[in-house]
């Protein structure tokens, strides 16, 4: 369990840095399982286009923080203007980075879909466990279950 | 006139061809174009409501701002599924 996560929205500075933060911790954690998968299924260009969508998924979740939080200390008037344009412009990245590549040889549609797709889904229900639960009940910490017995007080 | 009627219909079927491959591109930029428009105007509501939450209750901005970007983040899982969609269909 993330201790960043926990303290995002209670009185942090920057709770979606870290969210967001979080989420790329998780995604590295993650990471050499899914790029293990893309190797054994598609072989070596399988695991290149793997980490090219995991890392877009990565470099997406911190842009879009980055974006919130400088908006929202400009002012809270500014934020609708720089989230939708973040929305383009990370939208336009992702097309940067991959329509010059997307005719290469070694270009695999299917492991760059996969991952960009289910990373960022897994990775947002992952936190969103965390957050959830933080934000209906902030002192509650989801971890192990408590199993003292009735009558303990230690 | 045979080879006439055959030249013609053969030039007909090269340009149904290139027509086809046209159409396909058509529609990827139209496909991710559509796709594109229900994330903008579901991050648009999420933004509204955070700043409004974010208004009314100054002491609740954190909550209002983690929930929006949670909110944001997982509007944009269309539009990354439209993009996914839209480099498929690319001829």
């Amino acid at each position: 369990m993330s201790e960043a996560s926990v303290g995002a929205g209670e009185g942090s500075q920057a709770p979606e840095r870290e969210v967001a933060t979080d989420l790329f911790r998780r995604g590295l954690i993650i990471s050499p399982i899914l790029l293990a998968l893309c190797l054994i299924f598609w072989g070596v260009n399988g695991l290149a286009c793997g980490s090219i969508g995991l890392g877009l998924v990565l470099i997406n979740f911190l842009m879009g923080a980055w974006i919130i939080d400088w908006a929202v200390k400009i002012s809270p008037q500014f934020l609708m203007v720089a989230v939708l344009g973040g929305f383009i412009l990370r939208m336009g990245m992702l097309a940067i980075v991959v329509l010059p590549i997307r005719n290469s040889n070694w270009f695999e549609i299917m492991p760059f879909g996969i991952l960009l797709i289910f990373s960022h889904l897994g990775l947002l229900i992952w936190e969103t466990r965390y957050v959830s639960a933080t934000l209906a009940y902030p002192g509650l910490k989801p971890g192990k279950p408590d199993i003292r017995r009735h009558g303990d007080t230690n | 006139m045979l080879s006439l009627l055959a030249t013609t219909f053969s030039i007909l079927a090269q340009a149904v061809t290139d027509n086809t491959e046209g159409l396909k591109a058509i529609g990827a930029g139209l496909g991710y174009g559509l796709a594109a428009i229900g994330p903008g105007i579901g991050i648009g509501v999420v933004v509204a409501a955070a700043i409004d939450a974010m208004t009314r209750q100054p002491e609740s901005a954190g909550t209002a701002r983690t929930t929006m970007f949670l909110g944001i983040a997982f509007t944009e899982a269309l539009a990354l599924i439209g993009f996914v969609v839209f480099i498929l269909l690319l001829p």
